[in-house]
């Protein structure tokens, strides 16, 4: 189908309109309602969760007889207790919400402890008698390759032949670079508030960004239909991906407690063990070989990219597909081998986090290119652009998509010019040059961020939308607010399909009773799907009310038009109300569902070949960073971002979207380490030894600038763009300006290995390296810089 | 249990809640007052930031006795009901906030800020907000709409 092209703006709040987050009031005055925040209902019960202190164990023995006893104690709850089925996996089976018999990792819940209040559970708590016999556990990525241990069977992107082609090449690089998970660390930690009713309902206020995932979860859980639940979103306090399949066993968690109890239930994870018990972003590890020619073309790639998977598959092959279709980026790799490991590993589950493994395939080609350079002894940026994707063949992806609305060079050229990068350049060796202790780095990011679901399935939205007598509108669909500004964004599509003002449209919380069988708001297609779709369903009663005003005016409906709150036919005009009136009395339906499939995509998940992505969303970062090379220290000085989003939705939500997922992404890279000791316990499980960007941690200077005029190629919402997720991964620009500070410590003659996050440990070690290995080289070194 | 009585927001109120209850939870849960939030439980996101006796506190590190006596602003007692204050008017203007969870923390920050330096560098503005975290934004517009805030405050500006 084709979308709508323009949206004109003789309304108030119309597409394309910078207006402010539909709860920004609320949100300033602490009227907004997260799900902690409810009026309580008499009876409510509070989990306490008993999790399990090793990383693998098996369960031998449960008592709990004292513990029942306790004060204000309604029910303790296990594996055992389960009517239904113990198992909430989203895309396998057998992923269990309570430990049965065996405990995976180091926080994993196994019982329920349902309480009067939480402080009362936890006491409770404290009597109850678990047998653990301890077994050894596996813990790294090396471990489970020994023993092949694996959370579904690994799968490879291949095209042609990288061995033969990295063989015969002219020359050749290879070599090895980690990246670390990630907490999501939403402000808001994850919660659920399960109310029983009549027969078997069940409804679930959850904090979640997948209601259907929920819904489904807890009817299996408790053995009931899928119609039995009611799963209810009204917004997030932060999510990130970190809400996708991790709130699902939360919430059933919870619906377990009021299903057998009879009486609400709420769990709310304390912020420790929100850390211990919900999975993180995915580290990985890889191993890569490039071989290319004297200019730097390269002709053969094989990357192994080896993750922790932690203990179930969960959406593990979701992010491992999509780091294997992002480990191109911007870049023509004529012979391919990527090959994904996702390791079975003692340790929570990995999950879905903003950039769904994109990020992380990224990184991997980014070093490659740079290893590249660095041997050539060739600036970085010819290397890069010698390789982008281009025409003549050179525009088909290692998965065999062809990249049709490639903008990357135009895109990275005149951000370079924008911020003068070769000034720039010649500043920072400058520097370099007068400074001993001191060294600064500076990198361009370039990113092609597939917009899709890999799994073409997934790529559908819902809408349900009516109209009123009086003129006001009822807007639902299926996606969530997390804080990303979809409902402001799909009320300014509606606003705009109506041609009416915004201010008319009631946006309401998502509903798995309205809209049906979802999919995650996930993988940034949220006002993609939803947009459209709700945008089919305005158009259908827009359709119906034409009608009725042509038939009462004696014009062809054709001719009906919507304009500026006010419907036209022939000479006559009516409100938007009054045409509403006209309609209901016309006996025409003032409510419409809407529906959209994403069109021109395909995926072969055994092949591993297709065309998943609609269209790719690009953009650019050049980043200067600071090292101290005496502690290692670094700070980011400046970024300059070019982003493109389409004909935005929103450009003051969209600059938002930018900006936070470009310090998050930095977070990611720079200060956020997860540690975890050698028996498996995750020893940074709060805010005083995981460190997310603060107030401070923001480049000082820090330019976003959104690319103009440039509508989406393909039909999608008034050709707008999905922006969610691709800023993120311009924030490897900080990580790379660091790589840079840090081979100048070796006269940039090595190529330094730079683990992520570029903490001051492992920047230390980087140079150490460098410096150990730059003084190995045969020729003396003449300087730095 | 422990008795106490405190001004919040201007208004005289009493509870009595077990020795342990925290000063956020006493606001949540005995009197209703949801806007601060608990986002980390241990002093270290600024969440929960209220305003005692002048000065901006984390309210879930206090125990709920430690106020008695004393005056609390909390973030539902900075708008009339004509007006949002300031420097709340200031943050849905510049678009500051994406989930808003850790808005009511901020904008008290915030005040407690302007109400002791009314003219605020950027980097003060950026140490005073130091200890809330926010994991939507990249702080910038937080920061230009403190320092709006802060103009309008000082009677250099027009509020709009
Ligand atoms: S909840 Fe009080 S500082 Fe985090
Ligand atoms: S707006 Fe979400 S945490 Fe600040």
């Amino acid at each position: 189908m084709s979308g709508p092209e323009t949206a004109t703006s003789d309304i108030v709040g119309a597409a394309h309109a910078r207006l402010r987050h539909d709860s920004a009031v609320k949100h300033v005055t602490g009227d907004a309602v997260y799900v902690d925040d409810m009026p309580p209902l008499p009876g409510t019960l509070e989990i306490f969760p008993v999790v399990s202190p090793h990383a693998h164990a098996t369960i031998v023995s449960v008592d709990i007889a004292e513990a029942l006893r306790a004060p204000g104690v309604a029910g303790i709850f296990g594996a055992g207790d389960i009517p239904g089925k113990n198992d909430i996996a989203p895309i396998f089976s057998d992923e269990p919400i309570l430990a049965d018999g065996l405990a995976e990792y180091a926080g994993q819940p196994v019982l329920i402890v349902a309480a009067d209040t939480y402080d009362l559970g936890r006491d409770a708590a404290r009597l109850i008698d678990i047998g653990y016999e301890v077994l050894d556990p596996v813990l790294t990525i090396d471990e489970a390759l020994e023993k092949g241990q694996f959370t579904y069977p690994p799968h490879s992107v291949v095209r042609g032949d990288a061995e033969g082609a990295i063989e015969a090449a002219p020359r050749r690089v290879s070599g090895e670079v980690s990246c670390g998970g990630q907490d999501h660390f939403y402000l808001e930690s994850q919660v659920a508030l399960a109310v029983p009713g009549e027969d078997r309902d069940i409804t679930v206020h959850a904090s979640t960004q997948h209601p259907t995932e929920v819904q489904r979860g807890v009817a299996h859980v408790l053995g009931i239909e899928i119609n039995d639940v009611l799963v209810e979103v009204r917004r997030m306090g932060g999510a990130f991906g970190g809400k996708e399949t991790q709130a699902t066993g939360i919430a059933a968690l919870a619906a377990l407690a009021a299903a057998l109890t009879g009486r609400p239930a709420k769990l709310r994870l304390r912020r420790d063990d929100d850390m211990i018990v919900t999975g993180k972003r995915h580290d990985y590890r890889f191993r890569y070989e490039a071989g290319f020619g004297e200019d730097g073309r390269l002709e053969g790639v094989k990357i192994e990219m080896a993750t922790r998977s932690g203990n179930v598959a969960d959406c593990s092959s979701g992010v491992m597909a999509r780091a294997l279709c992002h480990a191109d980026n911007c870049y023509y790799l004529p012979h391919v081998r990527f090959d994904g490991l996702p390791c079975k590993t003692n340790t929570v589950s990995a999950t879905a986090f903003r950039g769904f493994g994109g990020p992380q395939g990224m990184l991997a080609i980014e070093t490659v290119i740079e290893h590249v350079a660095a041997e050539l002894g060739k600036p970085v940026d010819d290397i890069r652009r010698i390789n982008y994707y281009g025409d003549g063949g050179r525009n088909v992806t290692p998965y065999g998509q062809t990249v049709k609305d490639n903008i990357i060079v135009e895109l990275t050229e005149r951000l370079m010019r924008e911020v003068d990068f070769e000034g720039r350049a010649r500043a920072v060796d400058d520097f370099n040059a007068a400074n001993a202790t001191l060294k600064k780095g500076i990198a361009l990011m370039p990113v092609k961020f597939g917009i899709s679901f890999n799994l073409p399935t997934l790529n559908q939205g819902g809408a349900l939308v009516h109209v009123y007598t009086d003129g006001s509108v009822h807007l639902n669909h299926g996606g969530t607010e997390m804080g990303q500004g979809l409902f402001v964004k799909v009320a300014q599509v509606v606003a705009s399909t109506f041609q009416i003002d915004i201010d008319r449209i009631k946006i309401s919380s998502t509903r798995t009773d309205k809209v049906p069988n979802t999919s995650a708001t996930a993988a940034s297609s949220g006002s993609d799907i939803n947009g459209m779709a709700a945008h089919i369903a305005a158009t259908e009663i827009k359709q119906r009310m034409a009608r009725a005003a042509a038939d009462h005016f004696g014009v062809e409906t054709g001719s009906v038009e919507f304009r500026a709150n006010r419907v036209y036919a022939g000479n006559e005009s009516i409100s938007f109300a009054e045409c509403a009136h006209l309609a209901w009395r016309a006996r025409e339906s003032l409510s419409a569902t809407g529906f959209y499939r994403t069109p021109d995509i395909s995926w072969d998940a055994k092949t591993m070949t297709g065309s998943p992505f609609y269209y790719y969303t690009y953009g650019a970062c050049i980043a200067e960073a600071v090292i101290d090379t005496l502690t290692g220290e670094s700070r980011v000085l400046k970024a300059d971002i070019l982003q493109d989003v389409g004909n935005s939705l929103n450009p003051a939500i969209d600059m938002g979207q930018i900006e936070g997922a470009f310090v998050q992404g930095m977070g990611w890279l720079t200060s956020e380490e997860l540690v975890w000791d050698e028996d498996g316990h995750l020893k940074t499980h709060g805010p005083s030894t995981y460190k997310i960007p603060g107030s401070r941690d923001v480049p000082p200077e820090f330019n976003v600038h959104i690319l103009e005029d440039a509508p989406n190629m393909v039909p999608t919402i008034f050709r707008s763009k999905a922006i969610g997720e691709p800023p993120l991964m311009l924030a490897i620009s900080v990580w790379l300006a660091i790589r840079d500070a840090v081979a100048r410590t070796g006269g940039r003659k090595v190529f330094p290995r730079l683990d992520a996050p570029a903490t001051p440990e492992a920047i230390l070690m980087a140079i150490e390296d460098v410096r150990e290995r730059a003084n190995q080289l045969p020729s003396p070194l003449t300087g730095e810089g | 249990m422990t008795d106490v009585t405190l001004t919040i927001n201007g208004e005289e109120r009493s509870a009595s809640v077990p020795p342990e209850t925290s000063l956020l939870r006493l606001l949540r849960d005995e009197f209703f007052l949801t806007g601060s939030k608990l986002g980390c439980d241990v002093g270290d996101c600024g969440a929960c930031t209220v305003i005692v006796d002048g000065l901006p506190v984390n309210a879930c590190l206090m125990l709920a006795g430690q106020v008695d006596g004393r005056d609390v602003v909390t973030i539902e007692g900075l708008a009339t009901l004509e007006d949002l204050h300031p420097i709340q008017k200031a943050f849905e203007e510049f678009a500051s906030l994406q989930c808003g969870f850790c808005g009511p923390g901020v904008i008290i920050s915030a005040k407690g800020l302007l109400d002791r330096n009314p003219d605020p560098t950027k980097e003060e503005i950026k140490d005073a907000l130091s200890g809330n975290l926010c994991r939507c934004t990249g702080y910038t517009k937080m920061i230009e709409a403190v320092q709006d805030a802060a103009r309008i405050l000082r009677g250099e500006k027009e509020a709009a």
